[in-house]
């Protein structure tokens, strides 16, 4: 009774955060192991055959390789242009304010209308893209109906997004650095490239390491722009994880095996984000 | 050899002159003090010297040559900065060898260098450590150790000492001084510490608002300022300033009776070290206190005569109560006259007190 003030206060944050999260979680966990009830047929335990039918299902392997492919064009893209983007900008340049500005905006614009603009570009025959290869003779091309072009294009548009609000990070960690250090790398005859290598890299390592978990995270769980432009098509060329356990779960109404993708999903991404802490905390903790 | 000359350097940042028309030597191995209160300058004109910004006008000249648009580099001049500016995710050494690394000296030039260097400023046992695990006063050895690893002959430091505390202050005072004339380096240093002017000086260039106030050995600044800033700057307590007026028996402290010397009093301010008055049983100004504050090997004493309080220097421990009367008393050689509408140093051989010393 003595601690009942507490419980109070923390009443409310417990209820959304069981509510929310925690009891989702674990009930996804726990329907993984069943099979989806119908009428006709309940719900009964299977332990672990909606993981075995995972191993099965080339369209799970098809999705997982796009995810993959998908991370590796964006994460290391968005990250380096968002690091030139912040040195740029952090340099003594006229209109600053806007050019910092500019780079930002698609950061706050949301992924659905993102996809919408970019549909008008990719457009085939009326898109901006394809106007401007046709100054160059080049004949019309259907870039989000290309299996070969699609992932491409989608990776495209999702560093044009992210890159701005990653140099956000970089901006504020590059204007914590003192302007002596670069001083007295200058003094001792440091070039920028060398004192950019040898001293603003290894400082900003903190800034990455963040900038690298929540871009990996990001390019598994942001998936809104697939319901504009594809769809995830054309033949799952352009789906991703999310956007499959949404199909699999909403369309095709197999929660179970949607359940155990999602735990799949997790699985990986704490994995991976393990993984980043250990590698990069070596290098990371300089103080 | 590694002279500096300033030839009427300017720097302006818009509309603000940040340093206006300087001209000074630093002569070959000696050390140069830039002394002033902040914002006057003193740091921009180091840094001008340094490179790491440009002259809006006159040269800076380093061995005759002209430098004034030559990268930092180019220069051959080290710096240390306020901050000490290590960089914090390198260790001791990394952090020393930087700039031997970036010149692409070979590795076992910089062990043997490293090695004299990090003995020469006692760091030889923190090596491995990283800035945030070294104390201020090794942090400052470590910039120390960076600058001086270079063998550049010209060492620039601004402010080396002022986030150090005050005992560790007077030792690295004496050390750099002591490195400073063992490897016979030039050395420009920036403060406003007039403490650490006076000792560690050849030479002081006194700065205020941008422009050289006065320039000289410790000594010439202080025994003859050539302006009451730089009586008030030199010194501590600072120097008495007086305004004196005229009586019929001659100038006198401005209200009261005791007559200094024959002639004008009247728009001219008398200055007077606090350490050269005494308290003396007759002659001299008539005064009361109005409070003493004991500082150890000395009392300092503040009196009142007539409307201009004076403050003096005595040794011992006095008690004095206030409202005391006490007779205040030095000798003429150590009165300084000044201009009081200009500030300036009256001429010499103008100053009645001058006179009569130089006679006796």
């Amino acid at each position: 009774m003595r601690n009942v003030h507490g419980w109070l206060l923390l009443t409310p944050a417990a209820i959304l955060l069981v509510g929310f999260t925690h009891y989702p979680a674990v009930a996804t966990l726990l329907d993984s192991f069943f099979s989806t009830g119908t009428v006709v047929r309940p719900t009964r335990f299977v332990g672990l055959a909606n993981y075995a039918a995972l191993g099965d299902d080339p369209i799970f392997w098809q999705v997982l390789r796009n995810n993959v492919a998908f991370a590796l064009g964006t994460i290391p893209t968005s990250i380096a242009i968002a690091l030139l983007m912040a040195i740029w900008v952090n340099d003594r340049l006229p209109a600053r304010a806007l050019v910092r500005m500019s780079y930002f905006t698609p950061t706050i614009l949301p992924m659905v209308a993102v996809a919408n603009l970019w549909l008008f570009f990719y457009t085939p025959q009326i898109g901006l893209l394809d106007k401007f290869t046709a100054l160059f003779g080049a004949s019309s091309h259907n870039w989000l109906g290309d299996p070969a072009t699609v992932m491409g294009c989608l990776a495209l548009m999702t560093v044009w997004k992210e890159a701005g609000f990653f140099m956000i990070f970089y901006l504020a960690a590059l204007q914590s650095l003192s302007p002596e250090l670069e001083e007295a790398a200058k003094v001792e005859g440091a070039s920028r490239w060398y004192y950019f290598r040898r001293v603003t890299f290894p400082l900003l390592m903190p800034t990455t390491l963040f900038v690298l978990v929540n871009a990996t995270i990001n390019s598994f769980k942001l998936v809104d722009h697939l319901f504009i432009l594809t769809k995830g098509g054309p033949d799952n060329a352009s789906n991703l994880l999310l956007y499959y356990i949404y199909q699999v779960a909403f369309s095709f109404f197999d929660t179970a095996y949607a359940s155990a993708l999602t735990v799949v999903l997790l699985a990986m991404l704490a994995g991976l984000a393990i993984v980043q802490f250990q590698l990069v905390e070596k290098r990371v903790h300089y103080r | 050899m590694s002279e500096i000359v300033l030839d009427r350097v300017t720097k302006r940042f818009g509309k603000v002159t940040a340093v206006d028309s300087v001209s000074f030597r630093a002569q070959a191995g000696k050390f140069v003090v830039l002394l002033g209160p902040s914002g006057c300058g003193k740091s921009t004109l180091l840094r001008l010297i340094a490179g790491l910004e440009d002259v809006s006008d006159g040269r800076i000249l380093i061995d005759g040559a002209d430098v004034s648009r030559l990268s930092p580099e180019k220069r051959r001049v080290s710096m240390v900065f306020q901050s000490y500016a290590l960089f914090p995710h390198l260790t001791t050494e990394e952090n020393i060898v930087f700039g031997l690394k970036v010149r692409r000296v070979p590795e076992e030039e910089r062990k043997r260098r490293l090695a004299q260097v990090a003995a020469q400023v006692g760091l030889a046992e923190l090596l491995d450590r990283k800035p945030q695990q070294l104390s201020g006063g090794q942090r400052q050895r470590v910039a120390l150790a960076r600058a001086i690893i270079a063998e550049n002959r010209i060492c620039l430091m601004d402010e080396p000492l002022s986030n150090l505390d005050a005992q560790l202050r007077h030792g690295m005072r004496v050390e750099i001084r002591g490195l400073q004339q063992r490897l016979g380096m030039t050395v420009v240093y920036v403060t406003h510490d007039q403490v650490e002017a006076m000792s560690m000086a050849d030479r002081v260039v006194l700065i205020r608002d941008g422009r050289i106030e006065q320039e000289g050995s410790p000594e010439e600044l202080y025994a003859r300022p050539a302006t009451t800033f730089a009586a008030r700057f030199i010194g501590t307590p600072a120097m008495n300033l007086v305004a004196l007026s005229d009586s019929p028996s001659g100038a006198v402290v401005r209200g009261s009776a005791d007559a200094l010397f024959a002639g004008r009093g009247e728009g001219f301010v008398l200055g007077v070290r606090p350490e050269h008055v005494r308290l003396a049983d007759a002659g001299g100004v008539a005064a009361t206190v109005t409070s003493s504050e004991y500082h150890g090997a000395d009392t300092i004493v503040t009196a009142k005569a007539g409307e201009e309080t004076l403050l003096v220097r005595a040794p011992g421990q006095l008690s004095l109560a206030t409202g005391e009367p006490v007779r205040l008393a030095w000798d003429a050689a150590s009165q300084h006259l000044f201009d009081a509408a200009t500030g300036v140093r009256v001429a010499d051989d103008r100053q009645p007190g001058r006179l009569a010393a130089a006679a006796d």
